[in-house]
């Protein structure tokens, strides 16, 4: 036995040929990932990744907030499942942590209760003709870039090391908690000791740095977050986080979920605003990245073609210690070069965004 | 920074009800021990809260005070033990044997400035 319960830890994720679901919220808060993923997976390293325009939400928030019954969130998984089925695909890769729990959740129902499916299968076929096959692997996208990150090591541009000390950088990683404290057998790790995001992190040069609150919730929790009296509790669970792993100094954070990487990132303003604090070494917050922003910085890819310039904490301080060439003055043009406009000052990186930020590495 | 207080969130932060051991200040506690080292023995079975006579007309609860207070939480003991009426009853029920009106009386004192 002894040696041998790491494997119990680990999950099969598939080498090719995904059909990609994407998430509702991605596309509004960090725009530039999704596409980063699929230039990442086709462009650098060759892979086969299908989608369906007519894929929809999976309805997640709103089950998680009682307003989709497990009936109807059944049946829109199914026609996800129909969709990858009349498109060839086999492997279902999920953008977003709480599809991807939605989606493990709903086949171990399935598993459990075989009537379930049947019904599922019936209600699927009388609103829409359509029939599926159950997926044979589904990995979350961060599993996938995990799989391929030595490959991704090997590609790559740069390391996450400060260009001018040459130490490695200091990432706190964070876990959306539908990825693994649901199923913890379908995650990298478990939900004990989750690797998802560390192993990237080491193998692409950064050193993952350990806090005390580094498993707790980001404090979105749906109907924490989504009933404005309540937003309270949710802003405490970040500031709880924020706190616990400011002390430890990190230069950024990076999150494999989509409500994790909004709500650490954005709440750093409220807090500011409410509470005049902030966190980060240099008084300017903690960048919060996402895995794909990562990987593509680490292969080279322009930051601002990334959709960097979306994130509320400035990321140029965390560009600056990587040693990244970026172009401050295309960091708010849109599509073929249309000016933007800068957006207002925001409290917690009042020094980069009043005036354009000034390089001091 | 100054935090502009115009702005109406809708909501303000909650605060943690959990205690904070590292942030609290331990020194009074510390002295409590001193002056009652039986403190020590006290297995938290609630005997003295069962039988009190003020907690059944109030929600004054002996147990909970004395153990936010060994956790290094002040704040409300002394108006808490000011409900006490000292009958004692807690004192012939305590199966450890604490004088537990000494408990009362040595909080009251020690805590007085909090």
């Amino acid at each position: 036995m002894r040696g041998t319960g790491w494997k119990e830890y680990q999950k099969e994720i598939a080498d090719d040929n995904y059909f990609y679901v994407r998430s509702c919220i991605r596309q509004n808060f960090f725009p530039g990932s999704e596409k980063a993923f699929l230039s990442i997976l086709r462009s650098d390293l060759g892979k086969d990744v299908g989608e369906d325009l007519k894929h929809t939400s999976c309805t997640g928030i709103g089950y998680h907030t009682d307003i989709v019954s497990l009936e109807t969130i059944m049946t829109v998984v199914a026609r996800q499942f129909a969709l990858m089925t009349e498109a060839g695909y086999e492997n279902l890769t999920s953008s977003c942590i709480t599809s991807f729990g939605i989606y493990t959740e709903m086949l171990e129902t399935w598993h459990e209760f075989p009537e379930t499916e049947e019904r599922t299968r019936e209600y699927l076929y009388k609103a829409t003709g359509r029939e599926f096959t159950k997926p044979r692997n589904v990995a979350h996208t961060s599993d996938v870039i995990y799989k391929h990150r030595e490959r991704i090591a090997a590609q790559g541009k740069i390391k996450l090391v400060n260009s001018v000390t040459g130490k490695p950088l200091r990432v706190v990683e964070h876990i959306g908690c539908h990825y693994a404290k649901l199923f913890p057998k379908k995650g990298v790790g478990g939900s004990e000791f989750p690797y998802v995001l560390a192993g990237m992190i080491e193998s692409w040069g950064g050193e993952v740095t350990d806090y005390p609150e580094r498993r707790h919730c980001c404090g979105f929790g749906f109907r924490n977050y989504l009933v404005q009296a309540n937003r309270g509790f949710s802003i405490a669970n970040s500031q709880k986080k924020l706190e616990s792993m400011s002390r430890y100094k990190p230069d950024f954070i990076v999150t494999n979920c989509p409500g994790c990487a909004m709500f650490l990132d954005k709440w750093q303003y409220t807090i500011a605003e409410m509470e005049g604090a902030i966190y980060g070494q240099d008084g300017r917050g903690i960048p919060v990245l996402t895995y794909e922003e990562m990987a593509g910085l680490v292969l080279g890819y322009d930051p601002w073609a990334l959709g960097m310039q979306m994130h509320q904490v400035a990321v140029e301080p965390l560009l600056d210690k990587l040693g990244i060439e970026y172009d401050p003055a295309a960091k708010y043009l849109g599509r073929n070069g249309k000016y933007l406009g800068i957006p207002d000052q925001g409290a917690v990186n009042m020094n980069c965004t009043s005036q354009p930020y000034m390089r001091t590495l | 920074m100054a935090i502009d207080r115009s702005i109406n969130w809708g909501y303000s932060i909650s605060r943690p009800r959990a205690v904070d051991m590292d942030a609290n200040d331990h020194e009074a506690a510390a002295r409590l021990l001193r002056k009652l080292p039986e403190l020590q023995a006290c297995i938290a079975c609630g005997c003295c809260v069962a039988t009190c006579t003020a907690g059944n007309l109030t929600d004054f609860n002996f147990r909970r005070v004395h153990t936010l207070v060994r956790r290094g939480e002040y704040k409300g003991a002394y108006d808490e033990l000011n409900k006490c009426m000292l009958c004692g009853k807690c004192r012939l029920v305590c199966p450890r044997g604490i004088n537990t009106r000494a408990v009362v009386m040595a909080v009251k004192r020690i805590l007085g400035e909090y």
